[in-house]
């Protein structure tokens, strides 16, 4: 058995680390390319939104390379997203691949099933050894998410430039040579000893918070890696939505009945009072709480037709206004023409930083008058 | 004292604009090239045409804008490269400081942006749906056998209006095509075609923002006098077209330079001689990974001087070492 999974940004570490730890074999897709984008855009529904075309490709590009297990994600709720799996088990086994699709969803009420879809991976494993593996993963989720957090913070300080994606790109060449849960945690906090130790200079710069659908979020390939680009431009970004949140919040907190939502829907609540499927919700109640932390402006990414998503961005520019927060949309489809959206990117900055100028000048001319 | 002016170069996907401000910040030279898909061969050719115009003079700063924007920073040596929408900004805020919207419509794009107490607050960008830009009204005109530079004359000539969809530019075409052979007027499907135009801009740029006067609109499709009546009949706004509407990216670009040039306290810019150097562009196609990038190297005498295309930088990265 050779078990791959698609691509989603820097995921692919804590799977792999999960994997290994189980003792399953492993085969970690190709970075999305074109290629991934052609064979998706090739094999799915023209109607269907992005992420589920790039899945595709990194599917077929796993199968190529001898992988016979797909372990994909699954859910429930008004997003297409909980058909994916479905969907694309019809279209890969049209297509005459042989496989095994294991589809992981939240436990909804019945821990005990979706334990036993693991021990389908791993060949009957106890159930406690299971549960520590997934333990020692959630771990690594959360330290690789903290090393991409730091590379968000020293990439716009960094006195050499391009020294944090260089750090980055060299960690993900160097991540596939180490296995489980300890090498790689390993190898991340030597990563990001390194990280801390990147020359920055102490700069009063901007921050922009990023929300939206957890794929084009946390995927630098559909994103056109705008939180590098950001980076590059001066701007320290937040992603609104990680890996570990989800893995936390939804996965096991949700299945314990114990994730907490109140922050969250209090925040959203004059504007969108109910659960409207992904991370719609959130992309509202984000937009609030990074005003509340001070940020200087928020980006709002989605695949073309996302509909929770489409939601929230018709409330958007209320909120924006309502608490004085410049806030702007991205769609993402298979476009690979950057200069649209470097062209956006580089008018939000101006603006943000004019404004943030402007509300300076202003406080000073306050402080001499008194 | 010999008088020292300020260069703006807007290369954007349709047209190619070319002004010089002068100390006073005032426009002195104007030119509106085609671009043609050949960017560096109409820069060249515009700046011949200003040296023969305007003879050896002193150029204290150079900038860019337009999606052409890196690459003519490169051939002209611009002190500040920087988006079309801040130029736009700029070169509006120039013509009348409390302007509070700008309407923008060019070739292949159109933008919205909101202002308030002179700083740009909001704006959005369409670059996907062509039935809000010019090129759709170019392909229109052509198709009905009218020059474009009447268009919108001829719209304001009907009496009754025909309504034509404006979602999308295909729909449009398809809905004019059966009005017209129905027998009714070309004037009134004109109109109809520059309201459609008009409210899917609206639609698509305009949605939750807070239109207010004064209203500026810019652009090359700023001319077309249809247009214009129809966005002031749908807004209810009176909409102010400033006399070099097209050119207003380019004036931004140059006044954004006289700053720059000034804070840096020289200028990078090439000299009016660029015209005489050769410049070519090399093709790489990188193997790199799947990929497969599209890289370019800009060729300045046979010397490399700029390389972009590739995804990951390992061969634009080794353009700033050299640099």
């Amino acid at each position: 058995m050779l078990v791959t999974f698609p691509h989603m940004g820097s995921a692919y570490v804590t799977l792999k680390a999960l994997l290994e730890d189980l003792g399953v074999d492993v085969l970690v897709p190709p970075p999305c390319t074109k290629r991934t984008l052609e064979l998706g855009t090739k094999y799915a529904p023209e109607l269907a939104c992005l992420p589920l075309k790039i899945n595709i490709g990194n599917y077929i590009e796993s199968l190529e390379k001898g992988a016979d297990t797909i372990v994909m994600a699954g859910g429930c709720g008004p997003c297409r997203f909980g058909y994916y799996a479905e969907v694309q088990r019809e279209i890969l086994k049209d297509l005459g691949y042989r496989f095994e699709m294991v589809v992981l969803e939240r436990p909804q009420g019945n821990v005990r099933d979706f334990i036993d879809r693991i021990s389908l991976l791993t060949g009957g494993k106890s159930i406690f050894r299971v549960i520590s593996a997934i333990k020692r993963a959630t771990g690594v989720s959360i330290e690789m998410d903290n090393l991409e957090r730091l590379g968000w913070e020293v990439r716009p300080r960094e006195i050499k430039k391009g020294s944090a994606s260089s750090l980055m790109k060299s960690f993900h060449s160097e991540v596939h040579g180490v296995k489980g849960t300890r090498e790689i945690n390993s190898l991340i906090r030597d990563y990001r000893r390194r990280m801390e130790q990147v020359e920055t200079a102490d700069e009063d710069i901007l921050k922009i918070g990023i929300v939206g659908e957890i794929y084009t979020v946390i995927e630098p390939f559909v994103s056109i890696g705008i939180a590098e680009k950001l980076g590059d431009l001066g701007v320290e970004v937040d992603k609104s939505i990680t890996l570990s949140y989800w893995i936390v919040n939804h996965l096991i907190k949700e299945a314990l009945h114990m994730h907490d939502k109140r922050e969250i829907e209090e925040a959203a609540k004059p504007y969108l009072k109910n659960f409207v499927g992904g991370h719609g919700q959130e992309s509202i109640a984000n937009t609030v709480i990074y005003k509340k932390k001070c940020y200087d402006g928020v980006i709002q990414l989605l695949p073309f037709t996302c509909m929770p998503e489409i939601v929230a961005q018709s409330i958007l520019p209320r909120v924006s206004h309502d608490h004085d927060i410049p806030a702007m949309t991205l769609v993402l489809d298979e476009m690979t023409g950057e200069a649209g959206y470097l062209t956006r990117l580089e008018a939000f900055v101006d603006l943000i930083k004019r404004k943030k100028e402007m509300a300076r000048d202003h406080e000073k001319k306050l402080l001499s008058r008194g | 004292m010999k008088k020292s002016y300020y260069l703006g170069v807007d290369v954007g996907s349709v047209s190619t604009n070319i002004v010089l401000v002068d100390d006073n910040r005032e426009l002195v030279y104007r030119d509106y090239l085609r671009t043609m898909g050949q960017p560096i061969r109409v820069i060249q050719e515009g700046i011949r045409a200003l040296r023969s115009r305007m003879g050896d003079i002193d150029i204290k700063g150079a900038g860019a804008t337009g999606s052409g924007r890196n690459l003519a920073g490169i051939i002209i040596g611009a002190d500040i490269v920087k988006n079309e929408i801040t130029a736009h900004a700029v070169a509006a805020l120039h013509i009348n400081p409390e302007v509070k919207t700008i309407l923008e419509i060019g070739g292949q794009d159109s933008k919205i942006i909101i202002l308030r107490d002179g700083i740009v607050s909001d704006f959005a960008m369409n670059t996907v749906c062509a039935a809000g830009t010019g090129s759709f009204l170019d392909r229109q005109a052509s198709r009905l056998g009218i020059p474009i530079e009447e268009f919108g004359a001829l719209a304001l000539k009907s009496t009754a209006e025909v309504r034509i969809a404006g979602r999308c530019a295909v729909f449009a075409e398809s809905d004019m095509i059966h009005k017209q052979q129905l027998g009714h007027k070309t004037e009134d499907i004109i109109l109809g075609l520059c309201s459609a135009l008009v409210r899917n801009y609206l639609n698509n740029l305009g949605k939750g923002k807070e239109i207010l006067e004064p209203v500026i609109f810019q652009g090359g499709v700023a001319a077309n006098c249809g247009i214009v009546k129809a966005f002031e009949k749908e807004l209810g706004l009176e909409v102010n077209v400033p006399p070099h509407h097209d050119v207003m990216g380019a004036i931004g670009a140059a006044l954004l330079s006289a700053d720059a040039a000034e804070r840096k306290g020289y200028t990078s810019f090439t000299g009016l001689d660029i015209v005489e150097c050769e410049f070519s562009v090399r093709p790489l196609d990188c193997k790199g990974c799947a990929n497969l990038c599209e890289v370019i190297e800009i060729m300045k005498n046979g010397e490399a001087v700029a390389c972009w295309g590739d995804r990951c930088g390992r061969w634009s990265n080794r353009m700033t070492k050299l640099a």
